[in-house]
């Protein structure tokens, strides 16, 4: 474990450049802080903290100078890896049927897989790219473009070492503080005669970026301290998620009163699936453009809060808004668990922040916990 | 450029149309084959393809043709909504897309020297076809053979002629029934299921292979249940909304399975608690 002094960033930034990086990080924007590309550690959210609570995220300008004074963006990384549209292909239609070009160009497209370098991916992130690995790059079927995109990713985390206001990491095993998958995990740590970071390598490729720059080794009361604020970062979580036979209860109780209730209150809005960074769902549409002869053929977004999601021919599979909300905590909670092996919750919060009506999933797991009809072994 | 150069799983493969019969009034079987009409697309019984009319849209149709002759793709489709509509105006000569083949099959080659028992509502005989092919390609391999298919009027009766044909053959048991008919009907009205309690299989050794609408497929398997067929001898095939085919996209998750690469094809054994459960 080293220590890099604050100005040390920019070097950080310019070797990754260098090898060819566009480096991605957090900057504030119109009241949110949003992962864009970066040029220098200025462009950094220097300062700014953010207040989150059920339904409320507000940005503050803190009294410090961190430059990761801020606990979590609602834009995840997801969009770099799975693009909310993406063409597939381009066709013209021809007098038989169709050909496939990818020969016109539309500006609005997004791009080509290339070299990325995420700075500041939160731990419970880091486990959520772990999580679509296990979707995309399957034994059976990978998605091309996640894959190209992945292998050329250069990852920088940056531990909590305070935690937001809907974070229940802790819970889900996710943070505060990474244990692998990264190229390189900073902890910032703040000091009145100014803050520094704790730099570790987590691979051959971080470890070479890492030699290149100014560090010296860090003081065993240094590492303490960043072992104390990992500490006090789980401790000061406001909430927990007991995950026990959960992938069971969840399973098992589908007609738990308890859905009624928060059917009650869902706006089936989608807010949740869109800010969380696990969920995956997506849709195809041929878009025409105004001769109807050129077709472009793209995958966006989808939500299982639609009708359409689960629509077949007759009316769709989950109706009800009940089903619907159910459908989206069963998954994350249950089913994902034995699609992949582990729960598809990474305790982020942002679903719970970005609900406009505040819903939370720890309280609504915790209620259909209560009263559950699943007949659990004994310890 | 900036589209995939990949090559991703999500291009179809060019594929023209031989011909196009209409099978009744809403619903007609589409041959394909490659550009050069001499590749062949190898499946086997159960598996669907996913077929793309271009600036319309991309739906799972199960594959309805003979394994044995794959070079030439056969579907049979109901038109009910936008992409089967456009599907029905398809002319021979014409070029539509193909993914596929996809999910799992009917365990045909796993049951031989069992009777097989063949369930079919509606356009569910479609994808059971193939399956019959295969049995009757290798008759002596299988006990009795039973077919039982119901529809909703005669003239809903797919693929004809090939039921009669079959029919008056001494190897194999057909029976047909129809929801309603008016007088020139002399075959059974009713219900498919009613006729699983009289025909002529037997429980303990039949395996069950079923497709039809939901309801149609649980009030099947309580008649079968009955008979005295076990659970892991009954085989469904599943429809869910699908997008992708592959595993990606969500759509078709029924629980834990995704019914596009874990079925559509399950045995009812690994279905049952969730076909338990409303609104999965
Ligand atoms: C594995 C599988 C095999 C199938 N095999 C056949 C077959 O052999 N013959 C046949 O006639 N039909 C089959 N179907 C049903 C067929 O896919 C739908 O009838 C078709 O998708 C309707 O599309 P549409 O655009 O004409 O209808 P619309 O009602 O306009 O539907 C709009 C969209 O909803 C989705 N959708 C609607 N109905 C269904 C449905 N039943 N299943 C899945 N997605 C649906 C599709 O994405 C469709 O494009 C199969 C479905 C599945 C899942
Ligand atoms: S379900 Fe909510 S808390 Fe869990 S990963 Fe998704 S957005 Fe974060
Ligand atoms: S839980 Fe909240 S965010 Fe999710 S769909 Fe319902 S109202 Fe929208
Ligand atoms: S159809 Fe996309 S996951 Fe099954």
């Amino acid at each position: 474990m080293d220590r890099i002094e604050h100005s040390v960033i920019d070097s950080l930034l310019q070797a990754l450049q260098s090898r060819g990086y566009v480096t991605i990080g957090p900057t504030a924007r119109n009241g949110a802080i949003v992962c864009d590309e970066i040029h220098s550690a200025s462009d950094l959210p220097i300062g700014i903290t953010d207040e989150q609570s059920p339904a409320t995220y507000r940005l503050k300008s803190g009294n410090n100078h961190l430059s990761f004074g801020y606990v979590l963006s609602p834009v995840s990384w997801k969009r770099f890896l799975v693009p909310p549209v993406l063409t597939l292909f381009k066709a013209v239609k021809t007098s038989d049927g169709f050909r496939i070009t990818n020969e016109t160009s539309a500006p609005d497209t997004p791009p080509q897989p290339r070299k990325l370098a995420f700075i500041g991916v939160r731990p419970c992130d880091l486990q959520a790219l772990t999580l679509l690995d296990k979707v995309f790059l399957g034994d059976r079927y990978t998605d091309p473009y996640y894959k190209a995109q992945r292998e050329q990713l250069f990852l920088i985390v940056v531990n909590c070492t305070k935690a937001g206001g809907t974070c229940f990491c802790g819970s889900m095993g996710t943070g505060p503080t990474a244990k692998a998958g990264y190229d390189i995990a900073l902890t910032e740590m703040d000091r009145k005669e100014g803050a520094f970071f704790l730099i570790d390598s987590g691979s051959e490729k971080g470890a070479e970026v890492m030699r290149e720059l100014d560090r010296r080794k860090a003081a065993p009361e240094e590492i303490l301290a960043a072992d104390e604020a990992s500490v006090r970062t789980r401790a000061s979580m406001g909430r927990t998620l007991e995950t026990d036979h959960l992938k069971e209860i969840l399973a098992d109780n589908p007609e738990h009163p308890r859905w009624d209730v928060v059917a009650g209150r869902c706006l089936t809005c989608a807010n949740c699936t869109m800010v969380c960074p696990t969920c995956f769902c997506s849709t195809v549409e041929d878009v025409t453009d105004l001769t109807g002869k050129n077709v472009e053929r793209v995958r966006k977004w989808d939500s299982c809060f639609t009708m359409d999601f689960s629509y077949i021919h007759g009316g769709s599979v989950r109706a009800t808004p009940k089903s619907r909300y159910r459908q989206w905590v069963t998954h994350k909670l249950s089913s994902w668990v034995d699609q992949y092996g582990d729960f598809g919750c990474v305790g982020c919060g942002r679903c719970i922040t970005w609900c406009p009506v505040g819903i939370d999933i720890t309280e609504e797991a915790c209620a259909i916990r209560e009263n559950h009809q699943t007949v659990l072994p004994h310890p | 450029m900036n589209t995939l150069t990949v090559e991703h799983p999500m291009i179809p493969k060019p594929y023209r149309v031989q011909s196009l019969r209409q099978e009744t009034l809403d619903t007609f079987t589409v041959e394909l084959s490659s550009i050069n009409g001499t590749s062949e697309l190898p499946f086997n019984p159960g598996q669907f393809n996913m077929l793309y009319m271009v600036g319309i849209g991309e739906i799972p149709i199960s594959i309805s043709g003979n394994p044995d002759e794959p070079r030439t793709l056969v579907h049979t489709t109901r038109s009910v909504g936008t992409v089967t509509k456009a599907m029905r105006k398809l002319r021979r000569g014409d070029v539509i897309g193909v993914r596929g083949p996809f999910g799992t099959n009917w365990p045909v080659d796993l049951v031989q020297g069992s009777d097989v028992v063949f369930v079919a509502g509606g356009i569910g005989l479609a994808p059971l076809r193939p399956a019959m092919y295969r049995v009757l390609s290798h008759r002596e391999k299988f006990g009795k053979v039973v077919l039982l298919y119901g529809t909703r009027s005669p003239a809903d009766i797919l693929y004809r002629k090939e039921l009669e044909h079959w029919r008056a053959r001494f190897d194999l048991e057909v029976y047909v029934t129809v929801d309603r008919a008016l007088r020139p009907w002399r075959g059974n009205v009713g219900v498919v299921t009613n006729l699983i309690s009289k025909s002529p299989f037997d429980p303990m050794s039949a395996v069950a292979m079923v497709c039809g609408p939901e309801v149609m497929m649980r009030f099947t398997v309580l008649e079968l249940q009955k008979r005295g067929l076990v659970n892991s001898s009954i085989y469904l095939s599943m429809e869910r909304n699908m997008k992708c085919g592959i595993g990606l996209c969500g759509h078709c998750q029924f629980g834990p399975e995704f019914v596009c690469r874990d079925g559509p094809v399950f045995s009812y054994d690994r279905v049952k608690d969730l076909l338990a459960k409303w609104e999965i």
